[in-house]
């Protein structure tokens, strides 16, 4: 008899004569303590999200290129990895080739309003934040750094974009050691939790959102759940679920050390997200 | 007497226990950890009536997949098979260590990560699997710490919570070269910068399973750090490692349980990271393990399950709650119990795992106060867990009718006769008329030294007159 016949066996055995318990789910308990009016979920994901050290920032459909570009710029990012196959990943690209001869410095100045004040807490982060080199040894060390420059797009004073556009195993010493930044879509978001939910795909692979120790993601107002149980059920997640699909709630963090709370533990130091309010 | 008499120490959990108990900063750690734990517990339920009914939403949701467990275990089974995902099983620790080896040796495998599994330490994988040559690394950074020091996890949420900055900071100045700093950050920086290149050069990546989706076939992971993402995505193969009971039957299930564990655990609305995996990777897909592996494991398992009242054990999501709000895990943290699971949801699940007979002391190592029981987010009714199990450290089984592993270890025949003598004195009048007459005529003859009892105590001294008697000889006067 194999273990599986075994275990069965017992277990079988052991509810001999007993009812199956009775499904009671209670689906309100789930939900509603956990509805927003319409206007109040994006301030409710906002909230919970700055309060885990997440970046937010408000844009549109058409300015978010700009935004991303100043912010590029700001963090001192000099490429940044995209999804070419993706809506985003060829606005994103079609962008950069139009405004190839564009002034950054103008570009941060006229966003930085919005850019920077967004920010609650006060200091711009640690130093870690800021730079994909560093303690770390990733990001922009480039220790061999094998970029392939066919796949760069990369007008002179834009930072360059890096297309996911091969397996992993083709250029994994390059994602981890020379790939400071990615910019993912995201499927959705929930304001019950402050979670971005992001279902990494054939186009958008999953290490995009956690190698880089700075992750960029695009959000869409308009997909923005209340909650988990309402989020599974729009998404029809029963009938078939993504091969990976992920909530994603701020930076990678750790208390493991006296409970003191650390972030970057091992994926992204940096969440940023750009709410696309018209979209 | 000059000198303070020391405990008699009768077995390892005692001696253990008087060791920590002594040892200040131990108990200092324990108690700043276990009293933040708490707060947030408490700030994230601010609405009592809330985390009742959800409470209870956990309980039945649990239970009623205990209820069917045979069948989601199959139906699980057949929708991870469909999804690519293949099954093994394992009755015991030996059986899963085995699965492992097999995966490890076909594919040549040398370098392992793992993410945070408590099962994995059941079956003790890491040595295990540095026996046969390969290295097995955890990757979170409280068991990388702590599997630096050789140490086992002393909490199942934070494995490192005993020590503090400065004892990090030297053991990673001793063990890696690195110089001393008791900044938490580049603390964790430098477990970061090492930690990343094994993921990057492991041949495999383990992981626990926080529930498995029956109805879509589905693992789900609950972490902040991240690790549990990259050793399931980075390596080529991922092997998760659970037990039989971790299943749920619908995908909606994991909602409450999640809130439940997240806010128990760390008074979290929800983790950094939730991550769902269902398949290996899929043609045309860039990254993803080629080989997705689910090991479900009994060791024990069944035991608990086959007694009804026993089987609540198996409800457990392992938050830790139980053990922050543990008056004795508190004061003599969690090496003391010696075993992968230690507090109160150690004292009751790991009977099953080991035999009674090899923690016959765990059941006791409470103080009855009934915290664990109060916040356990699927009201696992631990202390009664804990009475009945004293109860089966002392009872000999029936031949053929065991209820568990090494019961009857504390069975005593001078104990038990003395209880049946009792309990016969107190139910016939007429018997305990007479014992009381000579208990009291002849008090002078109770002994003094009564075992243990005697260690911190007098011994009780029957009265002169009885109750009974003084009353009716007042009765009698005042007639
Ligand atoms: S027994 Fe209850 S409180 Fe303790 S770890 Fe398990 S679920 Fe949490």
């Amino acid at each position: 008899m194999s273990a599986k016949a075994r275990i069965l066996d017992k277990l079988r055995h052991s509810l001999a004569g007993t009812e199956t318990l009775p499904d009671d789910f209670d689906e309100t308990l789930v939900t509603e303590p956990w509805r927003y009016p319409p206007e109040q979920r994006l301030a409710r994901l906002r909230e919970l999200m700055e309060a885990v050290r997440t970046e937010i920032h408000l844009t549109s459909q058409t300015q978010w290129p700009d935004l991303l570009a100043a912010l590029l710029a700001e963090k001192q990012l000099t490429r940044l990895l995209i999804a070419p196959e993706t809506d985003h990943g060829r606005q994103l690209t079609a962008h950069w080739s139009t405004r190839s001869d564009a002034s950054l410095s103008t570009l941060s100045l006229s966003l930085s309003p919005q850019g920077r004040g967004d920010r609650i807490d006060g200091p711009v982060l640690s130093p870690l934040s800021l730079e994909g080199r560093g303690a770390g040894g990733e990001g922009e060390t480039a220790a061999g750094s094998g970029t392939d420059s066919t796949q760069e797009h990369s007008p002179s004073d834009l930072p360059a974009l890096h297309a996911y556009d091969r397996p992993v195993e083709e250029w994994k010493h390059e994602l981890f050691h020379d790939t400071p930044a990615s910019l993912t879509g995201t499927v959705g978001a929930i304001a019950a939790t402050g979670s971005l939910i992001l279902c990494p795909d054939r186009h958008e692979p999953r290490l995009m959102s956690l190698v880089p120790p700075v992750h960029f993601a695009l959000l869409r107002a308009s997909t923005i759940h209340d909650n988990l149980y309402e989020a599974q059920r729009a998404l029809n997640w029963r009938a078939g679920m993504p091969t990976n699909a992920l909530l994603i709630s701020g930076p990678s963090k750790t208390a493991d050390i006296e409970q003191v709370l650390a972030y970057g533990a091992h994926g992204p130091k940096d969440l940023v997200v750009l709410i696309l309010e018209d979209a | 007497m000059s000198q303070p008499a020391r405990i008699p120490l009768r077995d390892e959990f005692n001696s253990r226990a008087h060791d920590a108990l002594g040892d200040a900063q131990l108990r200092r750690n324990f108690r700043g950890a276990m009293d933040s734990l708490m707060e947030k517990r408490a700030a994230a339920f601010s609405d009592a009536d809330e985390r009742e009914r959800l409470r209870t939403l956990g309980n039945h949701i649990r239970a009623r997949a205990l209820s069917r467990l045979p069948d989601l275990l199959e139906q699980l089974e057949s929708n991870l098979t469909a999804n690519g995902i293949q099954v093994h099983w394992a009755e015991t620790t030996e059986q899963a260590n085995r699965i492992v080896l097999d995966i490890a040796e076909r594919r040549q495998a040398r370098q392992v990560i793992k993410g945070k599994s408590m099962v994995s330490e059941e079956m003790d994988m890491n040595h295990v699997l540095a026996d046969h040559g390969i290295e097995c690394l955890e990757s979170d950074m409280g068991e990388y710490i702590i599997q630096l020091d050789h140490e086992k996890p002393s909490h199942i949420i934070m494995p490192a919570i005993h020590k503090n900055a400065d004892q990090v900071a030297r053991l990673f100045e001793r063990e890696l070269g690195e110089p001393y700093t008791r900044d938490v950050n580049q603390l964790i920086q430098t477990g970061r910068r090492i930690l990343r290149q094994k993921f990057f050069d492991a041949d495999i990546g383990v992981s626990g399973v926080n529930f498995a989706v029956a109805e879509t076939g589905t693992l789900v992971l609950v972490e902040n750090e991240g690790n549990g993402r990259m050793s399931t995505t980075v390596p080529k193969v991922h092997i998760a490692v659970t037990g039989i009971e971790k299943v749920v039957a619908h995908l909606r299930d994991v909602v409450p349980l999640l809130s439940l564990l997240t806010r128990s655990a760390l008074g979290q609305p929800i983790t950094t990271y939730i991550n769902m995996i269902s398949r290996p990777r899929q043609a045309g897909e860039r990254d993803g393990p080629e080989e997705v592996h689910l090991v479900l494991l009994d060791n024990g398992r069944s035991q608990a399950f086959a007694d009804s009242e026993l089987r609540q054990t198996l409800n457990c999501i392992r938050c830790g709650a139980c053990m922050n709000h543990c008056p004795v895990y508190t004061r003599v943290g969690g090496h003391t119990y010696g075993e992968v699971y230690p507090g109160p949801i150690g004292a009751i699940i790991t009977p099953h795992l080991v035999g009674l007979d090899k923690v016959p002391d765990h059941p006791s190592a409470s103080s009855l106060c009934g915290a664990c029981g109060e916040v356990c987010p699927v009201r696992i009714p631990i202390p009664s867990l804990l009475r009945r199990l004293r109860e089966e450290n002392v009872s000999r089984p029936d031949p053929g009718h065991a209820v568990m592993r090494g019961q009857g270890s504390k069975y005593s025949a001078l104990e038990s006769t003395v209880w049946t003598l009792w309990r016969t004195l107190y139910t016939r009048p007429l018997l305990y008329r007479l014992f009381r007459f000579f208990a009291t005529r002849l008090r002078a003859l109770t002994p003094s030294r009564l075992g243990p009892w005697t260690e911190h105590r007098g011994a009780p001294k029957p009265a002169a007159r009885s109750l009974h008697e003084l009353a009716r000889k007042h009765l009698e006067q005042s007639r």
